[in-house]
């Protein structure tokens, strides 16, 4: 019962959220946290679980991405089909991409990863007839509030952290696991690897492909630059997943909070702080200053990955023994 | 699913020629043109102990890769209780019952040593409560219970050899591969590690062994198989073995040979 309690208390936490906070702005962050969470989750089921390094996480969230908003701007069907069958287009695209690119291993594998997103982008701009190219889709909001969108985002979420949980504690995790620790010797245990990193794969980009189309509902505009870029999701994702703890079933959740969290801090420049900060100094350098800081957010990912790896290789929850001591020897210092 | 179990049509021989438990026929590896394993063949009874030996390089443990399709055989066959299994995969090969352990450990070293062996007895259990058990049994068996909440990656290799043939062991082999077993261990654990193979020997399962140590090889084996520069020199019982010529050419060299 009490292991259950955490997890059940935070759910509530989330549940209640959007009636505490009314601020449309928070909300808004705290849906992208969400949406971050199921990346995160795809992400870490192929790459954490089973060890093959996704760096392409954008292929899948722009396909599930564009699937939803080209059903809606070609066959008029409603961009919420999109979501779903977002999901859909993308496992569809993993299936042969996977079946093809398994043969490579380790950092081979992350770079035709890498290839396949940006493939995916190039495919997106320069196709001008059906995706509109640099242009961009519009698709039109179903509503001006932002709770249905942060219910449905909140139930992907949920979803994503079941699917893993229930996934790493049967027959697939062990199997996972097995895979990414050594694939000769999983071979030898009469583990079909090739099938099993398909379905850590087909898991991830269906988590992943449904977050896309998601986006598309959500945000309302997507273009190939927004949906296939490579340090806003496919970065991002890897972020998420190592900052979080890689291979456990929370750290995704706590990953996508404090990445969302540091992107925003860094693209408002301290939220709003240093604007502030400006105004009240007037001192000229400082407009340049506020200038750089927000568009150095991916420099600034990077600078947190090599802290991240130093003194927290497991990522936060993976290392949360350690982050508790760190955090109450601090306060007995300072008392 | 991929799980099908693929059923290689018995060749239709009315006259039911004898065929041995497992038996290879002229297998043949080349490393581009190096032969690694040239035309070996050779047959294994059903509860025999089958030793391989050979000096470095002979080709031992190439032939254990071949057997479970690590490597694709260049030539020959290889037949497992009546029916071919060289041309499948490895995954395929283990499930038909033929396990194996490497020479160089290959532990699971972030699971602990319970998870590496749930893994492997995930093969043939239904639920995770039917490996579990499983696993905790092999584990008795293998004397590891000791170790089992332990991570693989803190073993000691005696302990790590023993976790290679409890992984093995959980898949439920009929037939096991045993590469070096007992190197790097010292006298008491050699001794240890002698009793463990026997006592999978009483269990039923068919075991072919690779090893340096003569006190194992000799006072385990059934039968002997010698080879060296990937060929066959000596084939018979340890006592043969040890006194065939070619077999004392091959580790002492021929002076050796001409005086004995």
């Amino acid at each position: 019962m009490k292991q259950f309690s955490g997890p059940v208390i935070l759910l509530a936490i989330l549940i209640a959220f959007p009636w505490a906070v009314q601020d449309s702005y928070y909300q808004h962050l705290m849906i992208l946290v969400l949406m971050w969470i199921a990346i995160g989750s795809g992400w870490n089921l192929i790459s954490g679980y089973t060890g093959q390094v996704l760096f392409g996480a954008a292929a899948f969230f722009g396909t599930g991405a564009y699937t939803a908003a080209l059903l809606l701007n070609k066959l008029d069907i409603s961009a919420w089909w999109g979501l779903p069958l977002g999901g859909v287009a993308a496992v569809i695209l993993a299936l042969p991409f996977g079946w093809i690119s398994f043969r490579l291993r380790g950092p081979y594998f992350a770079l035709v990863t890498l290839a396949l997103s940006e493939i995916m982008r190039h495919i997106a701009t320069i196709w001008e007839s059906l995706t509109e190219g640099m242009v961009g889709i519009l698709v039109m909001q179903t509503w001006v509030s932002k709770l249905p969108y942060y219910y449905i985002a909140l139930a992907l979420a949920v979803l994503s952290i079941v699917i893993v949980d229930v996934a790493v504690r049967s027959r697939l995790g062990y199997y996972f696991v097995s895979i990414r620790e050594d694939q000769d010797a999983a071979e030898s245990m009469g583990i079909n690897t090739l099938y099993y990193r398909m379905v850590s794969l087909s898991l991830a980009a269906l988590l992943i492909g449904l977050a896309g189309g998601l986006y598309t509902n959500y945000m309302g505009f997507i273009d190939p630059k927004v949906v296939f870029s490579l340090h806003d999701v496919s970065i991002m994702a890897i972020l998420v997943g190592i900052v979080g703890g890689v291979s456990t079933v929370y750290g995704p959740a706590v990953g996508a909070f404090i990445m969302v969290l540091v992107q925003e801090l860094i693209r408002t420049g301290g939220f709003g702080f240093l604007a502030w900060f400006t105004k009240t100094t007037g001192w000229p350098f400082m407009t340049t200053v506020t200038k750089y800081v927000s568009e150095a957010h991916v420099l600034s990912f990077g600078l947190l990955v090599v802290l991240v790896i130093l003194y927290l290789p497991n990522g936060v929850v993976g290392d949360w023994l350690c982050v508790k001591k760190t955090i109450l020897f601090r306060k007995r210092e300072t008392a | 699913m991929c799980e099908e179990n693929y059923t290689v049509p018995e060749t239709g021989n009315s006259l039911r020629r004898y065929m041995a438990y497992f038996e290879a026929r002229g297998i043949t590896k080349f490393f581009g043109g190096l032969a690694a394993v040239n035309g070996v063949s050779f047959k294994v009874e059903q509860g025999q102990i089958y030793g391989l030996i050979g000096p470095n390089g002979s080709g031992k443990t190439t032939i254990f890769n071949l057997i479970n399709a690590y490597f694709p055989l260049t030539k020959g066959s290889i037949r497992f209780e009546g029916k071919r299994i060289s041309g499948l995969k490895t995954y395929q090969i283990c499930r038909r019952g033929v396990g194996r352990t490497f020479q160089v450990v290959k532990p699971l070293k972030r699971m602990t040593v319970l998870d590496n062996v749930i893994a492997s007895a995930f093969l043939h259990a239904d639920s995770k409560a039917e490996a579990v058990e499983e696993a905790k049994a092999t584990i008795e068996f293998c004397e590891l219970t000791l170790y089992q909440d332990k991570l693989a990656k803190s073993l000691p290799i005696a302990s790590r050899k023993r976790l290679e043939i409890a992984r093995a062991l959980a898949t439920k082999p009929k037939l096991l591969l045993l590469d070096e077993t007992a190197a790097g261990l010292n006298p008491s654990e050699v001794e240890g590690a002698i009793a463990l193979i026997q006592k999978i020997r009483e269990s039923g399962v068919t075991i072919i062994i690779v090893e340096h140590i003569m006190k194992v090889i000799m006072t385990i084996s059934d039968k002997i198989l010698a080879i060296n520069h990937g060929m066959v020199i000596a084939e018979g019982s340890p006592e043969e073995v040890a006194s065939n010529h070619s077999v004392i050419a091959a580790y002492l060299g021929e002076d050796y040979s001409a005086q004995s």
